[in-house]
């Protein structure tokens, strides 16, 4: 099986398996995307920095305090999560009653300079992370070689994906999370403190995207770009899966990871804008996307 | 976008609007920016003032969608860098002179207006925004891909021509000339469409869109020529722009230069007369001034923009305005 | 005391406070050079601030007792043609006399077409491209320290005789990394090897050249050669080990190489690699002499053939323009470039060399092969010479280069 329409296996798989790999990231900044949007109705711009924070966070644990990949796949995410929080409750709370678009401009405006801060200490063009030895090495699979590392990406990026969705579907605390997506009033009167609840949502939703940066940060350099040139693509993701559904973020993420990963076979030059295509189209049929709720 | 929060909602007293349209306090405002350009150019550098129109003219054509219809679009810059590239093209390969090469960029950026215009039209909100901008990255990417534009070279050596065919573009006072008169000219024009039946329309339509169409207005259409028109006078911004610097790069249709001018709307105050080419000024001047500052620019920038947002939501001239009570 | 001058002439660019007729009095006197480079991009370690300081040494070498003050202003141009464009305009326009460096091709190309339109002296060390001495040749412009047709020739030529005859390019999508690919596969096809294939990548931004290499690996070729520099090289040499294509067998071309990539990769990843330069810091005395300068200004940096190439061309410019007093070298750059044409450059590090009416400077050009870990027995110890091609060859021949120039 040496050709499969005319493409060479070990390029076809290969492909594939690195789509999958840039759906992993698209689907957990998606789904951080799309559960602060779902609560806090933010459209968190600032998602693309903070991916790259947690990237910066793992790097810096590594090179001044000596804390390995492990400790910082919990430590960044952590961190930067806290930063969130602190973002949250000084800025991002004052623009709740406000139009979406000047929620999305303060983020904006908090990207431009968290990028601006990193871009300055550390310039642009990338510091490296090296892949724990534990995950280094790669799997002969006969038809091509298989990173080890990357295949750790996709298989811990999906229990992530699993776990947030468990968390806000199934457990006592999701439910009130929903709950007060529909009708945050009457959640609180039933005594849920939602406004530390919603904070809470906006860290976690940060950590996540922290986390996603960890992952990242062996295979893309650690650079202060890394953010701005994911976050427009994660934002179609979301548009298309559905602003507030977390499930749609995830399948569409993965999907759209193979998607592009394809194109870049079959027709490489329309790797970059086939999502975009995938997203107008979307939007002039299905509005609310593909999983959303109208 | 339901509303009116975003736009400056200043004098609440009656303004005699002379014929042309402007109040009083405007009418100043107009006579100081003649005295600026006509002056200008023998204190400042020229270049930089010509830049600084460019920009300035960008941001009223932005701001005639986002202040007066109400529509934020986040993909401006595909108009403003494509209209760079045609006039570019046609400058530099089939030897057009400077005002038909940018006639040229207008009227692609214009028919780009049309068809993202129509597309994006159809939903609200942020749906809207985020379909302009996945239309501006496709525009991104196109430019990245064909031949004509460079890739990453960009159009280089783009010649300033002759105007009319007789007069030599080439020094840098008599095209600072030529770019005053076409930012005046498009400034006027500008001014024109807001204050006339169709501009009322699309205040209107920003105010209340359902009662508008309930009066029996077809909403969609007028949208879309304004959308049209927004397009093609940034299509021309852009196309002066490179005939300026003699260069037309990807920078200019990268999605940061759409959040540039809404940034430069935004701090000049949206929705007012003269708010944009202060915003285009304040943010040029900076990046000049700051530009061996490297990163800190992108950093000030951001600070400005969280500033607007939570405190000056009026920008500059609409505080302005708001303190003397007139409608800037 | 530069400092301070140079934000006075930078404030001056933002409002032109001062009449021009007061700027041109102060400025009467003094030269200005203007190294424009990368300075926070894919190419900071290559260029730079130790590019900077090769000019600012060299200026401090040549001394003061000639009759007139030598500044140094730096910029960074961030690898974008838009900047180096207005950059180029506005430090011409405001008494700069020379620019230097400017690495990054399309930069390049673009300010030489500002240093003619302005008629001013333009040194280009860092880019790459052939262009400029080629088909886009310019009477302003002096290409100084390599260029694609020497690398195409040395590198590529040495690939090719050990075995290498199909190849598969990965190219940085700009002006560099397609005239690299191009003089390369000219070469490779002279000499009977085929092309199986090129994939361009977006340039600056690509940081995961992993699909791009799947490409390479799947149209089977033996080589893959890099046309690309910086860190693009050095996540290409590192991924491609990642997805086990070396342990296939096939051979990476670094078409473009210097030792700070080297020191940024590390021995373990880069040895065996070869790569082409004409300076290496450890080649003889006088290098490592003037190497040692360069450390006290830039300690963790040592410097390759461009930072040598800024501080060869500046002491050129300075030499000539006491030769032909202030006014006249100021008055026309193409009068100043006809008479650094006019002499060979001398200097310690390259020794004599020609510039030919074309713009092209002539040097011998080194291959180099990396060495391994365990050949190496001092800091930066990594290059061990292979072969030295002379001046007169390691360029292209100047009938050849379609340069308005040549009258052939």
């Amino acid at each position: 099986m040496d050709e499969i329409f005319g493409i060479p296996a070990p390029l076809l798989f290969g492909q594939l398996l690195l789509g999958l790999i840039n759906g992993a990231f698209y689907a957990m900044l998606s789904l951080g995307l799309a559960v602060i949007f779902g609560l806090l109705n933010i459209i968190n711009f600032t998602h693309g920095a903070q991916f790259m924070m947690g990237a910066f966070a793992s790097w810096m644990l590594l090179n001044y305090l000596g804390i390995g990949y492990w400790w910082a796949l919990i430590l960044s995410p952590l961190l930067v999560g806290a930063t969130g929080v602190l973002l949250e409750r000084t800025m991002i709370c004052r623009l709740y009653k406000l139009d979406h678009l000047y929620g999305m401009l303060l983020t904006f405006g908090l990207s431009l300079i968290i990028e601006g801060v990193f871009r300055n200490e550390y310039g642009s063009s990338g510091m490296p992370y090296r892949i724990p030895a534990e995950l280094s090495g790669a799997w002969d699979l006969g038809f091509m070689f298989m990173p080890v590392y990357r295949g750790w990406v996709v298989v811990f990026a999906l229990l992530s994906c699993i776990a947030t969705w468990l968390v806000i579907e199934k457990t006592r605390l999701g439910a009130y999370l929903r709950a007060a997506t529909e009708n945050a009033p009457l959640v609180q009167a039933f005594g849920v403190n939602v406004p530390r609840m919603i904070t809470l949502t906006y860290g976690a939703g940060v950590a996540l995207a922290a986390l996603a940066g960890v992952l990242a940060a062996p295979i893309y350099s650690v650079n202060p770009q890394m953010g701005s040139n994911l976050i427009i693509v994660v934002f179609a993701v979301v548009v298309i899966g559905g602003m507030g559904s977390i499930l749609g973020s995830v399948i569409t993420g993965f999907g759209l990871g193979i998607i592009e990963g394809l194109t870049k076979v079959f027709y490489p030059e329309a790797s970059a804008t086939v999502i975009f295509i995938i997203m107008v189209i979307v939007l002039l049929a299905r509005p609310a996307g593909l999983f959303g709720r109208a | 976008m339901a509303g009116h929060s975003m736009t400056s909602s200043a004098a609440t007293s009656r303004e005699e609007q002379g014929s042309s349209g402007f109040t009083k306090a405007q009418f100043v405002a107009l006579c100081v920016l003649i005295a600026v350009l006509v002056v200008g150019p023998f204190f400042l550098y020229p270049v930089f003032l010509m830049k600084l129109l460019c920009f300035a003219l960008f941001a009223c054509a932005f701001n005639l969608l986002i202040g007066y219809v109400g529509l934020t679009s986040f993909g401006h810059a595909a108009y403003f860098g494509m209209g760079g590239y045609i006039a570019a093209h046609c400058a530099k390969v089939y030897g057009l002179t400077p005002e038909l090469s940018i006639i040229a960029g207008a009227a692609v950026a214009g028919f780009q207006g049309w068809i993202f215009g129509w597309v994006a039209i159809r939903r609200q909100g942020i749906y809207f925004a985020m379909i302009t901008l996945a239309l501006a990255q496709m525009i991104y990417f196109l430019c990245v891909q064909l031949p004509f534009t460079g890739g990453e070279d960009g159009i280089q050596a783009v010649p300033r021509g002759k105007l009319f065919g007789v007069i030599d573009l080439g020094p840098d006072m008599s095209m600072y000339w030529f770019v005053a008169a076409v930012f005046l000219g498009c400034f006027l024009l500008i001014h024109r469409i807001v204050h006339s039946p169709f501009g009322q329309v699309l205040k209107a339509i920003r105010e209340n869109e359902p009662r508008t169409t309930s009066l029996g207005y077809r909403t969609d259409d007028y949208k879309l020529v304004a959308f049209i028109l927004s397009a093609t006078i940034a299509g021309i911004a852009g196309g002066t722009k490179s005939l300026v610097f003699g260069i037309a790069t990807l920078t200019d249709v990268h999605w940061s230069m759409s959040g540039e001018v809404l940034l430069m709307t935004l701090v000049g105050g949206l929705g007012t007369v003269f708010g944009p080419m202060v915003g285009a000024a304040v943010i040029v001047t900076m990046q000049n001034y700051l530009a061996e500052m490297g990163a800190w620019v992108t950093v000030i920038q951001g600070v400005i923009f969280i500033a607007c947002v939570l405190a000056f939501r009026r920008g500059i001239v609409g505080e302005i305005g708001n303190l003397l009570r007139v409608r800037l | 005391m530069q400092v301070s001058r140079r934000n006075i002439l930078a404030g001056a660019a933002a409002t032109g406070a001062l009449p021009l007729s007061l700027a041109r009095a102060q400025a009467a006197n003094t030269i200005r050079i203007g190294v424009m480079t990368d300075m926070s991009g894919t190419y900071r370690d290559n260029t730079g601030p130790s590019s900077v300081a090769a000019a600012r040494e060299a200026v401090s070498e040549f001394g003061a007792s000639h009759g007139f003050r030598v500044e140094v202003i730096e910029a960074d141009h961030q690898n974008r043609p838009d900047v180096g464009v207005n950059l180029a305009r506005q430090w011409y326009d405001q008494g700069v006399d020379l620019i230097l460096d400017v690495p990054t091709s399309s930069v390049g190309l673009a300010v030489s077409g500002v240093a003619k339109e302005k008629n001013k002296a333009y040194i280009n060390v860092g880019s790459a491209t052939a262009d400029l001495t080629g088909a886009q040749c310019s009477s302003n412009t002096i290409h100084w320290a390599y260029d694609t047709f020497m690398l195409a020739r040395s590198t590529g030529g040495a690939t090719v005789r050990a075995g290498g005859d199909t190849w598969f390019f990965i190219t940085a999508d700009y002006a560099f990394g397609h005239a690299l690919e191009r003089d390369t596969a000219n070469f490779v096809r002279s000499a009977g090897g085929r092309i199986l294939g090129q994939v361009r990548t977006p340039f600056p931004g690509t940081t995961d050249f992993s699909s791009f290499l799947l490409q390479a690996q799947a149209s089977r070729a033996k080589v893959i050669g890099f046309a690309n520099a910086g860190a693009d090289t050095q996540n290409c040499v590192k991924q491609a080990a990642e997805f086990g294509l070396t342990r296939r067998g096939i051979k990476l071309a670094s078409l473009l190489l210097f030792v700070n990539d080297v020191h940024g990769m590390g021995l373990q990843v880069a040895q065996g690699l070869v790569c082409t330069e004409s300076f290496y810091w450890d080649m003889n005395d006088k290098t490592r002499a003037w190497t040692e300068r360069m450390l006290r200004r830039t300690p963790t940096n040592y410097p390759n053939m461009i930072h040598a190439g800024c501080y060869s061309g500046a002491l050129h410019f300075l030499k000539t323009v006491a030769d032909m007093g202030v006014s006249a070298a100021k008055a026309s750059g193409l009068d100043l470039v006809n008479r650094m044409k006019a002499r060979p450059s001398e200097d310690d590090l390259f020794g004599k060399a020609v510039i030919r009416p074309d713009g092209r400077r002539l040097i011998p050009s080194y291959l180099f092969e990396v060495k391994s870990p365990a050949e190496s027995k001092k800091p930066w110890d990594y290059y061990k010479l292979l072969q030295t091609t002379a001046a007169e060859e390691a360029f292209r021949p100047v009938n050849e280069g379609n340069c308005s120039l040549i009258r052939a």
